[in-house]
């Protein structure tokens, strides 16, 4: 894993409630910000429209991978670049992971998403080869340094 | 040159997501160009695996090559690095606030 985004939060709701607002796909579209066009479920893809204030006509695409009821839910999603004329499905995905964990006041929910460096398949196995375990590197601190030194 | 898409900063990040392309990397943040025979002197690397490392990075945009004389040089191209570390401050703000509204609906 080269660079993630994790964001941890408490909640002041019981578990259930917030795994409704993550798995139901209605619920979800509200605070997302997307319109479904059906309910996730494991292993489908989930598609809709981007609900994003100037990115209406954007499309939503996503592959639901796990749903553990008040536990884990997480998909794999496409940004989508409309200028570059690649169809959404070739585009690359992210991974997005949803925690929850009951605490004394409600609910601590962790949100991760990696896979920032997803490539298409031919350029994955060439950076594979070379790859090793053990790094988490944020590229943002590396620029500061880059930055600070120049 | 579009930067603001995970399908251009994405090899950037697979280009970080290597130990000693990270060397190469760090080697390179002064500034000053290198041959690849300062490059591979002191790295646990032969002279073909630092060339190979530097062509990923060379196609990822985050060095440059560049002719001194006869000398083949590599230069660190710092704004790929800082495009590709904006290009996640932004996905981690909108994480902020789509969690804000996560809160306001399950909250009472």
């Amino acid at each position: 894993m080269t660079d993630s985004i994790v964001k941890t939060v408490e909640l002041k709701a019981p578990v259930s409630r917030v795994w409704k607002a993550l798995s139901d796909h209605h619920e979800f579209g509200q605070w997302f910000r997307v319109k479904l066009d059906g309910p996730f479920r494991p292993g489908a893809v989930s598609t809709g429209k981007m609900a994003f204030p100037g990115y209406e006509h954007y499309p939503w695409r996503a592959i639901v991978e796990r749903m553990e009821p008040e536990s884990h839910f997480s998909f794999r999603w496409h940004d989508f670049d409309e200028k570059s004329g690649v169809a959404i499905e070739d585009q690359p995905m992210t991974l997005v992971e949803f925690r929850l964990e009951p605490i004394p006041d409600g609910t601590r929910l962790t949100i991760t998403e990696s896979g920032f460096e997803a490539l298409p398949d031919h350029r994955r196995l060439e950076v594979m080869r070379g790859n090793t375990e053990g790094w988490n590197i944020q590229a943002g601190h590396i620029a500061a340094h880059v930055c600070d030194a120049n | 040159m579009q930067t603001d898409t995970q399908a251009s900063v994405a090899p950037v990040f697979a280009a970080l997501g290597e130990p000693n392309r990270l060397v190469l990397i760090l080697r390179l943040s002064d500034g000053h160009p290198q041959s690849i025979s300062q490059l591979t002197a002191g790295m646990d690397l032969t002279r073909q695996g630092v060339t190979k490392h530097l062509d990923v990075l060379e196609r990822a945009r985050v060095v440059a090559r560049e002719k001194v004389g006869r000398e083949t040089r590599y230069r660190l191209r710092a704004e790929t690095l800082t495009e590709a570390g904006d290009y996640l401050q932004r996905a981690s703000r909108q994480w902020d606030d789509a969690v804000e509204r996560l809160r306001l609906l399950v909250e009472e």
